[in-house]
Formats: C-alpha cells, structure tokens, sequence
C-alpha cells in the first residue's frame, strides 16, 4: 500500500460521491421531484457507500492487529501547531467498520420508503457518513471538534426534513442539546492546547495535565459525551429524534452516533485525564445505574415502539460507561463490544420498526398484534433481535452485557446488581413489546392484507442478523482487533 | 522636497482612486447618461487597480512628514475593503437597472467611499483620521439615501446622516480634548505623551465615535434601520468594506496612539464588547426582515471582533484580520442572497420568503447553507476559525468574562442562524424567485467556496494575516 492515505480516502469517498451527485443534479437541471431521478440518486450513494464499505475492509486487512499505538497515521500541517493528523487503532477501526456498513444498509432501506427528494436525501447522508468516519479516525482534538461537530447538520436536516409531524422541534432540540454540551469541549480544547502547545492526541496522552485542572476539562468533555451518548439526565433529547427521524436516520443515530459518546471516554477522558477519571468513577456509575434502570422501566411504559426501542439504547449505552469506568480489561473491551453489538441490535431493530411502518403508518404498538399469522418470516428475525437486545447467550448483545458486568462487579458489586436489575427489566419491556405486536389475533382488521418482508428488507436485516450472531458465537472476531487498544487506554490510567 | 517613491508606497492607492473619482465624474459629465452602465465596470476596475497598488506596496511608507504611514497590517484591510467593494458593486448593477436607479453617480461614490476608508487606514495623525472618516461617510450618507423617491430609503439616508453627524462630532470632541493635553495630533506624540484624565476623557468620546462607525453597542441603533432601509447593494457595500476598513482602524488606533493606557481602553472596548454580543444576539433573535437580522447579527460579530481588539495588539491583531476577512467573505455572499430574493412585483425580505428554496434553487440553498454556517462559526467553514483565533486571543489576553459571553451569544446566535437554515430546507416552497443575474450567483458561489478553502487552507492564510500583523509583537 505505500504511502496511500487509505484513512483520508475512506473518509472522503462518501463525500466525492455526495458532490458527484450534486453536479449530475445541477447538470441536468433537474427540479422536480420525480421518484426515478430520486432512485438514480439513491443508488449512485449506495454504489459509494458500498465503495466506501469495501475500502474500510482495505483498511482492516492492513490493520496490524498485534502492533501497539496508532497506525495508518497521515499527517499535514493545517494552521499554527494543529495537524490534519489522522489514525486508527483497533477501537476506532471496529467502529469505522461499523459505520460503513450501517450506511449502505439504511441506504437501502431507504428505497420505496423515502418518496420525497431523494437527490437530497442521498447527499445528506453520504455528507453524513464522511463526518462520522472522520470523528473515528482524528488524531487532533480541532480535527476531531470539527468533525464531530459537523455531522449535526446533515443529521439536523435529515430529521427536520425527512422526519415525522414534529420533526422540527425534535431537530431544533437535537442539535442545540448536542451543541451546547460541545461547545464546553471546544473550551476545553481550547485550553488544552495553549497549556500543551498542541493539538496533537497522541502527545496530549502523555501531557500530565494538574489534578484540579484535570477535572474541570474532564467535566467539560463529560458535558460533550454525556449529552451525545446519551446517558441519563440529558438523554431526552434523543427519544425524540428517533421518533421523528427517518427509519435510516434512526439506525444512524442510535447504530453510531451515540458511539461516538462512547468514543470519547476511551479516547479522551481516561487516558488524558486519568485522575479525574478515577475521581469521577463513583458519579459514572451511578449515572450508569440510573440509567439503566430508569430508561428501562420508562421503555417499558411506552406505546410508540420507537420511542421503546430509543429509551432501550439509553439503557444499553448505561453498559457502556458502566464497563469504561470499571477501569478493568473486561469492562474495556466488553464496553466496546457492547457498542459495535448495540449498533448492530438497535439498527436492526429500528429497520423492523420501519418494515411495519411502511406498510401501516403507525408506530402505536396498540394499531398491532398477532403479525405473526400474516407475517411469519417478519416475526422470527423480530424475535431473533428481540432476544438479542435482552441479552440471550449465543447473540452478540448477551457477551456485551456480561463483559461490562463482570468489569463493574470487580470495581463495585452494587453497580452491577443495579444493572443486573436493568438486564431483567430488558427482557420485560422486549417481551411485552414482542407479545403485544406479534402474538395474539389479528385484531385490526387493517392489517389484514398486510404482507411479509420484501427482499430488500431482507438484504438490510440478513447481514445485520449473520452479524449478531456471528459476534455473539465468535467474540474473539472484536477481541483481537480492540484488545491492544484497550490495554492501552488501561495503562495510561493505572499508570502501569 | 518631496520623496515620491515614498508618497506613492503610503498612499498610492488613494491617490489613484481620487484621480479616477475625478476622471469618471469628468467622463459623466461628458457622456450623461450613456456613462451610467459603463461607470460600474469602471468603478470595479478602480478598486482593483487600487488594490494592485496596496500589493505592490506591500510595505508600506510613510508621507507629509508622518500624516499618513501604512504598514501591513493596515494594507491587509485595505486588499478586503477594496475587493469588497468591487465584488458588491459589481452585484449591485443589475439591481439598480431594475429600479430603474443607475446612475453613474453611485459608482462614483463607492469610490470616494473607497478613499475615505484608504485613508483612515493609511493615517497615522488624528486630522489625517477625522477627514478620512468624513470621506467615507459623507458618501455613505448619500449612497444610503440613494433611492431618493423612496421613502424607506430616504429615512435610512436621514438617520444615518443624523445620528452620523452625532457621532462624528463626538469623535471630533474627542479629538480635540486629546489634542488640547497632548499639544500634537500625531499618534507617535500621543502614544509618548503623559496620559493625564483628560487624554483619558478625549480617548473615550474617539471609542464612542468609533463605535458607530464600526456599530457596535450602544452606538448601534442606526444599523437595523438603515440595513433595512437602504437599497440592498448599498447595504451590501455597508456591510463589508467600511466594516473591515473600520474596524482595522479601531484597532491600529488604539494600538499605536494608546499604547500606554491599555488597560484603560481594554475595559472601554470590552464593555462595548459585551453590549454588542448580547444585544445583537437578542435583536437578531426576534427579526423577520433577513436585512434586518443581518444588521443584528454583524452587531453581534463586531463585538466579537472587539474581543480581538481588547485583547491587544500581540494577541489580537492577526486574530482580528483573519476574523473580519472570514465576515466580510461570508457578507458578501449572505448580502447576494437578499439580492437574489426577487419576485414578481419587486424585491422581497422576509425570511420566510427563502421557504424551500433547496427544491427550488438547489445549488444556491446550498451555498447559502455554507454561508450561515460560516457566519455562524459552526465548523466546516472558515468562520468556525475566525471565532476560534478571537477564543485563543481573548483567552491569552485573560478575557475569560467576555468569552463566556461570546460562547453564550454563539449558541444563541444559532438560534436564529438555524431558523434560516431550517426555512430553506424544511418548508414546504414558496413560489419560485426571479431569474438571478448572473453577477449575484457567481459571488455567492464564490463566497461560499472561499468559506470552505480558507478552512481548509487556513495555516497559510492564518501564517499571511500573522505576518501582516508582525509589526505589533516588536
């Protein structure tokens, strides 16, 4: 491979391919919104997010799993001491991996179900896909601040364009929520590099910032992730935005953009402020609990599945923070295998969401029962992802959840009798939900007619389905890419 | 005797565009009427030939024994004033052909305009500024009212004038009191003089004048009305050029006459900082009218530009420079937008009026897109590093109240900037606009292309204004 920078040419293919459409658009003046242009469009992205997906697979055959630090690593200078630096290790790599194979499926989700402005649609989420790439692979906080605050806007006009009957207000208040948390990290960034002299990650790893000023920046990134990933109590923005976005913009949303929360306290707050990690761990926790429990048992009382499914990945990311902050090597690696797991679960979910919705137009659990006389296939994937989100041993969702536990039950048993509790309310809100849409007798009448998966939903669900299960038999396919990047994040910590 | 290289290096470039005022005020004397079109091609054609002039003179010099002296950092403001000017007066043309308002005298204007701002940046002596200030305004009064049968556009023109003529006399006042204990206009005498309370009393009614010039708070309430009022290419050119050229001299006023009271003048301007931020910010909040929310919103960047200023010359000169260019850029292409609002039966500016323009007029809602989001200083755009070099100055100066404002009035900021945003993309459309000349669209595609190159390539943009600014770290 040389000197190719495969990581900038992941990042910005989905980008050229979102211009590319752009021109085509504007050449052939097309201003109407007939749904053959739209489709063309649709499928150009799909042929570059798909592109895009093959070149991330580049990038994982050239990963070397067993070096240590950074690899990949492009480096321009950009202005004063900030570097357009740029590099992966294993965490970031399953991440990016993650992204680029979430976008070609809600891509394809996306045909027959968006019949508004395709051109646009497309270009939004291709935009998308460039940021959220970019925020895994920064190795300079300005980049990553860039980045990461970017992808608000094709995000911000994904649900406020293509969203449902509120998708204003729900736009307006995911952007600012997420807006107001980062712009305490762009101070924090700020700050850091006029006391470190650069921007640079991997020298910020090993600058000591002081105790006490440690904790200030750490609450400042906290304030940024707390919001984004989301945990409880700034997590009501997101129910919200799931019940408004798109079928496709929600399994972006909850498949990657709550990881990059996630992201954030492994790559930030523990190794560049480890005191105040230590210091903050008894807060996280608690917030992890609350979280967990709290989100669960309000998921179970809802009656729009969405809204059910959003308050479930409050809940699933509760095991996030909860194995990050156990500062042990299972708690690590099962907090990023929960992420990639969680990714996989919740689009799925989302996508059989949408299957219904299509057809129906509702999202009210109370307009379904008994699908599984009318549609049979439909209703064995559902139960395949339900059990999956509750955590059944053999899918990827059970070595998540037990990994993050067993990391939280060697820092504090209660933490994780807490969110052992919150393992058996899953299954109480998955089930009801499952029984209540599912089982039972056909009750309205207009359901009647309705039919089982198409092929396409099919090809977005399959891979997700091989995937879950595929991670949940062989872990050790996530292990070995993120366990040295892992050990990493721990040294810096324990100082060991 | 005269040393003419050294009149040409200072102020070449003024004394080109007094002679080519002169020579198209001859021309149209001569050709009426069938100047009219031709004069803007020739008022563009004199910006830039002037703004060569400030190239090849980089340097700068000084000239009448110290009247006038340019350095590099005043030359900076000079190549964006003038470029501005040319771009919006070149936009405005067709406009005014509409209106049925082309007249040779306009360009004409723009030019002596021109030259007021040349020589306010060039002056280095507190007669040289004052007369250069009166150039430039009283143009700008009349170019403000130049829609003379209009109503709007004759009040915009009375209050400029009016509450102009207030403020000129004030920094007038401040002039004289300045030069009553100091014995000499000169900045070079003022900055050695002794500062006694009545230097300090004299610097304060000059901030106060200059305020207004560069409408900040509470010397504000002029810029609504007027931004509202005036012919749209009028406010375009307000918007731009004298803002840039404005607040640069603000800013080399205080660093090289004032040198000695910093902390005196640093809490002065911090103070106007903060009004400015929050009364921009919450006046922009409540607008219909996008002219008028543009006049909010540059009320709320130019206190953020003074953050830039109150942080001192070392930290804030290169800071300033590389924020207004990111403004004035992003200005242009904002004010080509409101110049592209055209419907049956005339102009139109309301915000609503831009509902779904992204099905109507893709590429520009785009472009339009990137233009708030740089103006807004959200990433992605140039304006993003602007705010972000202001940040770093203010925080090296140990501004830490007026950042606190500045983060504050940001996110408020985004509260209107988003509903622009949100208008074009989410509403269902209005009725579609107007052809747009050809002039306005290439400088809002322009616009919006520089706003993403300067991001990208800002190490050698920021390196350039740093170096333009290096005379202040000596």
């Amino acid at each position: 491979m040389g000197n190719f920078p495969i990581l900038s040419a992941v990042i910005f293919l989905p980008l050229a391919g979102a211009v590319l459409i752009m021109l085509v658009r504007a050449m052939t003046g097309s201003q109407e919104n007939d749904v053959a242009t739209g489709n063309k469009a649709l499928t150009a992205g799909l042929i570059f997010s798909v592109a895009t997906f093959l070149a991330s697979l580049v990038m994982l055959a050239s990963f070397d799993m067993d070096a240590e630090g950074y690899q990949l690593v492009e480096e321009v200078s950009w202005f004063a001491n900030v570097q357009y630096k740029l590099g992966i290790d294993g965490m970031s790599l399953m991440l990016i991996l993650l992204t680029t194979l979430l976008t070609p499926l809600s891509l394809i989700a996306s045909f027959g179900s968006v019949k508004e402005r395709l051109t646009e649609y497309t270009i939004a989420f291709l935009v998308l896909e460039t940021f959220m790439i970019g925020v895994f692979c920064a190795l300079d906080l300005v980049v990553f601040y860039v980045f990461f605050e970017a992808g608000l806007i094709p995000m911000f006009i994904i649900i406020g364009v293509w969203g449902g009957a509120d998708r204003i207000y729900a736009s307006y208040k995911f952007f600012l929520y997420t807006l107001l948390g980062s712009l305490f990290m762009l101070a924090a960034v700020v700050f850091m590099y006029l006391q470190a002299g650069t921007s640079d990650i991997t020298q910020l790893e090993t600058f000591a910032f002081a105790p006490e000023v440690q904790t200030w920046l750490w609450l400042a990134f906290f304030a940024s992730f707390a919001v984004k990933l989301p945990m409880w109590p700034v997590h009501t923005w997101l129910p919200d935005a799931h019940v408004q976005a798109p079928t496709a913009g929600s399994v972006i949303l909850a498949g990657v953009l709550l990881k990059m929360g996630g992201y954030g306290f492994l790559r930030f707050s523990l190794p560049m402020f480890p005191d105040a990690s230590q210091f903050f761990q008894p807060m996280m926790f608690a917030l992890s609990v609350i979280a967990i429990v709290y989100a669960s048992l309000v998921a179970w009382r809802q009656t729009d599945m969405k809204k059910l499914i959003a308050y479930s990945s409050v809940a699933h990311m509760g095991f996030v923070t909860l194995g990050i902050f156990s500062f042990t090597e299972v708690g690590v690696q099962g907090a990023i295998f929960q992420m990639i797991s969680h990714g996989l679960i919740s689009g799925a979910l989302f996508l059989i969401v949408g299957v219904v919705y299509d057809r129906m137009h509702t999202r009210e659990i109370a307009a379904y029962g008994g699908l599984v006389h009318k549609m049979p296939v439909y209703a064995a994937i559902f139960m395949l992802f339900s059990m999956a989100n509750v955590g059944l041993p053999g899918t990827s969702g059970f070595v998540g959840e037990i990994l993050t536990m067993t990391g939280a039950f060697q820092a504090s048993t209660w933490a994780a009798a807490g969110a052992a509790l919150g393992v058996i309310f899953s299954a109480v809100y998955m089930l009801t939900l499952y029984r209540r849409t599912v089982f039972g007798q056909v009750t309205n009448p207009a359901l009647e007619g309705i039919k089982d998966v198409s092929v396409k939903e099919l090809i977005t669900l399959v891979p997700l389905l091989i995937g879950t299960l595929l991670l949940g038999v062989v872990p050790n396919l996530v292990f070995d890419v993120t366990r040295e990047s892992s050990l990493r994040a721990l040294q810096m910590i324990t100082g060991g | 005797m005269l040393d003419f290289e050294a009149m040409i290096a200072a102020i070449g470039p003024e004394m080109l565009l007094a002679l080519a005022g002169l020579l198209g005020v001859l021309l149209g004397a001569v050709f009426g009427d069938r100047f009219n079109s031709l004069s803007f091609k020739f008022g563009a054609a004199s910006l830039i030939a002037a703004l060569c002039t400030v190239l090849l003179n980089w340097e700068g010099g000084e000239a009448f024994n110290g009247l006038v002296t340019t350095s590099p950092f005043v030359n900076f403001a000079k190549v964006v004033s003038f470029g501005a000017g040319a771009v919006t007066l070149l936009m405005g043309e067709n406009f005014l052909k509409r209106h049925e308002t082309i007249r040779y005298e306009y360009p004409l204007l723009v030019i002596f305009a021109s030259m007021g701002m040349g020589i306010i940046l060039s002056a280095s002596n507190l007669m040289t500024l004052y007369m250069g200030i009166e150039t430039l305004s009283l143009s700008s009064y009349v170019l403000a009212a130049f829609h003379r049968d209009s109503m709007r556009s004759a009040e915009a023109g009375l209050k400029y004038f009016v509450l102009g003529a207030l403020a000129s006399g004030i920094l007038l006042y401040g002039i004289s009191l300045v030069y009553g204990f100091v014995g000499s206009t000169s900045y070079a005498a003022i900055a050695d003089a002794e500062g006694g309370i009545g230097l300090l009393f004299g610097m304060v009614l000059m901030i106060s004048g200059m305020a207004f010039k560069v409408s900040a708070a509470p010397m504000h309430v002029w810029t609504p009305d007027v931004y509202e009022g005036a012919p749209s290419p009028v406010v375009a050119f307000f918007a731009t050029a004298p803002k840039m050229a404005s607040m640069v001299v603000f800013a080399n006023l205080m660093f090289t006459a004032f040198p000695g009271v910093f902390e005196d003048w640093q809490m002065v301007i911090a103070i106007i900082a903060t009004l400015s931020m929050i009364i921009g910010a919450f006046g922009a909040l409540i607008q219909n009218n996008l002219k008028r929310l543009l006049g909010y919103s540059s009320i709320a960047n130019m206190g953020y530009a003074l953050i830039a200023v109150a942080a001192g010359p070392e930290y804030g000169a290169a800071a300033l420079l590389v924020f207004m260019t990111s403004y004035v850029i992003a200005s242009i292409g904002l004010f080509g937008g409101v110049l592209a609002m055209r419907r049956e039966g005339g102009m139109v500016e309301s915000i609503d009026e831009l509902a779904g323009l992204v099905r109507r007029r893709t590429g520009m809602a785009i472009a339009l897109t990137i233009l708030v989001i740089s103006v807004a200083g959200f990433p992605l755009a140039v304006g993003f590093l602007g705010k972000l070099l202001i940040f770093e100055a203010g925080w090296n100066a140990g501004l830490l109240p007026l950042l606190i404002v500045l983060v504050l009035s940001s996110v408020l900021a985004f509260g209107y900037y988003l509903r622009i945003i949100l208008v074009m993309w989410v509403r269902e459309p209005a009725e579609r606009f107007q052809p747009v000349d050809a002039m306005v669209t290439t400088a809002i595609y322009a616009a919006a292309a520089a706003c993403i190159a300067l991001f990208i390539f800002i190490g050698p943009f920021a390196d350039w204004a740093t170096s333009a600014a290096a005379g202040f770290y000596q």
